[in-house]
């Protein structure tokens, strides 16, 4: 199978939907002309034009709106933001209007939007450029929340995304662009609500997101080396979330350490733990963990950048904690 | 103008102000829930503007919207029904006052935050314009919302765009308690306009017919390709902010005398009376009329059911997807 890099397989899902479907367009600041901040789009605004890849001004609250309101009467916009950190100026037409439309006017309105944006640390971009706000989203009925961490996941979700008739958010992660995969060449979905289990283990099941499914591999190599067997899972969606799939592992493995990068307290770790304690409470063999950045802003300097994260070591040395 | 038209246009008004009278009187008598903001003595505005659109046109609202889905054809007794919260309403109950939708003919929703609505009005704008339907979309807003970024931001993306999109700002002269004077830097909204780019124009909210023309134009311009505009309607709240609001902030004198001297039904139906398209007893037995509808309205609304607590979680979702959600 050929390999591309996960910024290629986002391309060539938003390119793919665009030729599938004339009412997709992207819109954001810079996706045109300069093919985004982070060169995703590149290419799109020579094959499709400036009418169906919209360079804005730079107004994240009107570039959401936009989008809100051109779901709402047919089309099916891609918004580009180009952090999620920026997602705070695009909150209310995401939380209070995109979220709630459907339901606040009585079932009628169909609202296919996907909001695009890229989130973590590993540039020393600082406390502005460098969060996790995933758990945010979550915590919204109303909205659907994806965060692929393979260049097969990302093509696969954002197509599904881009057909699905509700409001999406789907964060990338900026260190993940350069990273290669297999991605096959034929038309392929990655349902939403649906995780996959990134290596199998009998010992302890590790759940982790987005950048974090990476590090949690090498550790689990590296555990394995060690004589225990992680399983690590990755939901791929947080909303909905594929509850049985880390229930089922739970049962098996006795044990659960979860890891991300956003900050421990309030994330989404919470919600999977607390899943797990209502679900299966009597298979567990020690204690839940959970693996979050530190209660501080992302620092600058790369030294306090890279200690306020989990790394591999972090999670190797949680799940011997909960092996022992 | 076309008699059918002006007519139609003040039956209109007397349906905003019979409407939102007796949504008051239920409120107050806590018959309704919740809270409502009433459009009491701005009927001018959101009849002289709608009446200038076309079934296929759209219309963004705020959460004072009951007069402006009154003016676009939004049912009487679907309103009632939403705003007493059964299954027979606009939203099934589950929007409520500041929520009330009629997708079909272009009522694109009002909308609880203040300045919520302008960033959504430049994407109807830019779906319109993508799809060459030549849909005009009416964006209304307050005077408070002219304060929020997203009014900045809309409009000079509307501009930049050449959005079909008309910006209707409908000054009643308060922010919940805060006056204009004290919050707007300028002494016309519509000088803002200038910023953008676009033509901006004041014109006397409380008097339908200069609304309608000013309104006409600038839809007219925008149907050709021309981009957007701006309007300020000055008008006046003659309700507090939200029915309960004791409105300590105002004087009662002053009120009463834009209630006494500037009421927009009272000014049009004197200027109907006197160019002889309507006579007293006309007046009169329209008014009878309206009275009679809303009242069924009410019927209806009370005779209606409300949803079941069992469906309390359906339609959060579109669950049948192009996409692939399992």
């Amino acid at each position: 199978m050929r390999h591309l890099t996960y910024r290629e397989a986002v391309r060539e899902a938003m390119r793919e939907e665009m030729l599938a479907d004339e009412n997709v367009i992207l819109l954001g600041e810079d996706v045109g002309r300069y093919g985004g901040a982070f060169k995703v789009s590149q290419g799109l605004w020579d094959e499709f034009g400036e009418e169906r890849v919209i360079d804005t001004p730079l107004s994240e609250a009107a570039i959401a709106g936009a989008a809100v309101g051109a779901a709402l009467t047919g089309m099916r916009p891609i918004a580009e933001i180009m952090y999620i950190d920026f997602m705070t100026i695009a909150m209310d037409q995401i939380v209070n209007q995109a979220a709630k439309m459907k339901y606040m006017f009585g079932g009628k309105a169909v609202l296919p939007v996907v909001f695009r944006t890229q989130e973590g640390g590993g540039k020393s971009n600082g406390a502005q450029h460098s969060q996790c706000l995933e758990a945010w989203f979550m915590h919204v009925p109303g909205i659907r929340v994806v965060i692929p961490s393979t260049p097969y996941d990302a093509k696969g979700l954002l197509k599904s995304s881009i057909r699905e008739d509700n409001p999406v958010v789907f964060i990338e992660h900026k260190m993940l662009y350069g990273v290669k995969g297999p991605v096959p060449e034929n038309d392929y979905l990655v349902p939403l609500g649906r995780a996959e289990v990134k290596r199998e283990g009998r010992d302890v099941t590790l759940v982790a997101i987005s950048m974090m499914v990476h590090k949690a591999l090498k550790a689990a190599e590296a555990l394995s080396r060690e004589g225990i067997e992680a399983e690590v899972i990755d939901p791929r969606t947080l909303a909905p979330l594929d509850e049985d799939s880390i229930i089922n592992s739970v049962k098996k493995t006795g044990r659960l350490v979860i890891v991300h990068e956003a900050c421990k307290r309030g994330g989404v770790g919470g919600e999977i733990a607390s899943i797990a304690a209502e679900e299966a409470f009597d298979y567990l063999d020690a204690p839940i963990k959970r693996l979050g950045a530190l209660e501080v802003p992302i620092p600058y300097a790369p030294h306090l950048a890279s200690a306020v994260v989990p790394d591999e070591e972090r999670i190797v040395a949680a799940v011997k904690e909960v092996c022992r | 103008m076309d008699t059918a038209v002006l007519l139609r246009m003040y039956r209109k008004m007397l349906e905003i102000r019979c409407f939102e009278l007796r949504a008051g009187e239920l409120f107050e008598r806590t018959e309704i829930p919740g809270a409502t903001h009433l459009y009491l003595g701005q009927e001018a505005v959101a009849v002289g503007a709608c009446s200038t659109l076309k079934d296929t046109d759209y219309i963004i609202s705020t959460h004072r919207g009951h007069g402006h889905c009154i003016a676009k054809g939004g049912k009487l007794p679907l309103m009632m029904a939403e705003i007493f919260g059964r299954r027979t309403g606009y939203c099934k109950g589950r929007g409520g006052s500041m929520h009330i939708a009629d997708l079909d003919i272009g009522i694109l929703g009002a909308n609880g935050v203040v300045g919520g609505g302008l960033p959504i009005s430049v994407g109807v704008g830019l779906a319109a314009k993508l799809r060459k339907t030549r849909r005009v979309t009416l964006c209304f807003f307050g005077d408070g919302a002219s304060n929020q970024g997203t009014f900045h931001e809309s409009l000079n993306m509307a501009a930049v765009m050449k959005l079909p999109v008309v910006f209707v700002c409908e000054n009643n002269q308060f922010a919940v308690s805060t006056h204009v004077s004290l919050a707007c830097s300028v002494q016309d909204i519509a000088q803002r306009g200038a910023s953008y780019n676009i033509p901006g124009h004041v014109v006397d909210g409380n008097d339908v017919v200069a609304v309608f023309e000013k309104v006409s134009e600038m839809v007219a311009r925008a149907r050709e390709g021309a981009g957007p505009s701006l309007i300020e309607c000055k008008t006046y709240r003659w309700s507090g902010h939200y029915v309960g609001d004791s409105a300590t902030y105002r004087d009662k004198e002053e009120v009463n005398n834009w209630k006494s001297g500037n009421d927009p039904i009272a000014r049009f139906r004197g200027k109907l009376i006197a160019s002889g398209l309507l006579d007293e007893a006309g007046a009169d037995e329209m008014q009878r009329e309206v009275v009679e509808a809303v009242a069924e309205a009410e019927d209806f609304a009370r005779n209606s059911p409300p949803l079941l607590v069992d469906e309390v979680a359906e339609d959060v979702y579109t669950e049948v997807n192009a996409g692939a959600v399992e």
